[in-house]
């Protein structure tokens, strides 16, 4: 089974590499571009079948390692 | 003073901060390797700036679960001073040691220069020697150094008294124009509850030696020797 996570800047919390995507976006251009924000995107094999359980252990990983509570926030997921 | 480096791969101020507490005590400090599982018996915990495991994920993360933090944890929670400078702040705040989280630099650029502190607090041990409200001169160099804590964290840190310096011009105002690297509230350093637990991201290792641009890092150690003697 596979996680597949992304870990994203929770609101409020400035993105000043976000912001100097949006610029580049500008200058190349795109017009329309309001916002962007910078995240993560982690994938993980997992040897567990079980969905419940597989789940359980994503959000431990995400809380105890992948995502930093403070700033980020994370969704993942399963893909059997 | 018994004083324990801990080695990070990649840390690369773990030398330079082993001369500044040998110049002050006299007596070098334990290097311990992070795969080591124990800190021996000692008086002061110094993580050590530069990098650690490439800084892979965010600054610090990785470093806050080596196997070695287990133990500086476990004595930071019996009382052991912890000194963290620039990734030693990094890898604190990651273990939660310490409130709030090293960002990247709002103006993303990696800093490295001379800046200004202003020393928020003497009444702790490792600022007796400073006089309260000076203005100090140590460099930076991050490329994640911006401070950031939410609302009620910070509201906690200014009431609590937990701010240890804030970046500052040569006079000693602290300003948007004197917040290098986007800090909230120009926090350069911050303590923990108890005041025996700081992290840092100026050296002030690297400014202990005229040779070196000037000598006000040197107080910091002092003030540890003082209390811990």
């Amino acid at each position: 089974m596979k996680a597949r996570i992304h870990v994203t800047l929770k609101q409020g919390v400035l993105d000043p590499q976000g912001k100097a995507i949006s610029h580049t976006l500008e200058a190349l251009g795109f017009d329309g571009v309001e916002k962007v924000r910078q995240g993560k995107f982690i994938e993980i094999e997992l040897t567990e079948t079980d969905e419940k359980k597989a789940g359980e252990q994503v959000e431990q990983m995400c809380k105890k390692l992948l995502a930093n509570m403070v700033i980020e926030n994370y969704d993942y997921k399963l893909v059997s | 003073m018994k004083a324990s480096v801990i080695v990070f791969p990649a840390s690369n101020c773990d030398r330079d901060v082993a001369v500044a507490l040998e110049a002050v005590s006299g007596k070098a400090p334990a290097m311990i390797w992070h795969g080591d599982k124990d800190v021996p018996d000692c008086d002061l915990i110094v993580l050590p700036g530069g990098f650690s495991y490439g800084d892979y994920l965010r600054s610090g993360a990785l470093a806050a679960h080596s196997p070695v933090m287990r133990s500086v944890i476990e004595r930071a929670n019996a009382g052991v001073p912890v000194l963290g400078i620039c990734n030693g702040f990094q890898v604190l705040a990651e273990s939660g040691l310490l409130p709030g989280v090293l960002m990247r630099n709002a103006g993303l650029k990696f800093i490295c220069k001379d800046v200004h502190l202003k020393v928020e607090r003497n009444d702790t041990l490792f600022a007796s020697a400073y006089k309260k409200g000076s203005t100090i001169k140590v460099p930076v160099a991050h490329h994640d150094g911006n401070f950031f804590a939410d609302e009620d964290t910070l509201k906690m840190i200014e009431d609590e008294n937990r701010v240890a310096f804030r970046y500052c011009n040569e006079k000693g105002q602290v300003s948007d124009a004197s917040n290098i690297n986007g800090s909230r509230n120009n926090i350069a350093g911050v303590y923990d509850k108890t005041g025996k637990i700081l992290g840092m991201m100026p050296h002030p290792e690297r400014m202990i030696a005229p040779e070196l641009g000037g000598v006000e890092g040197l107080p910091l150690f002092r003030s540890i020797l003082d209390r811990l003697h």
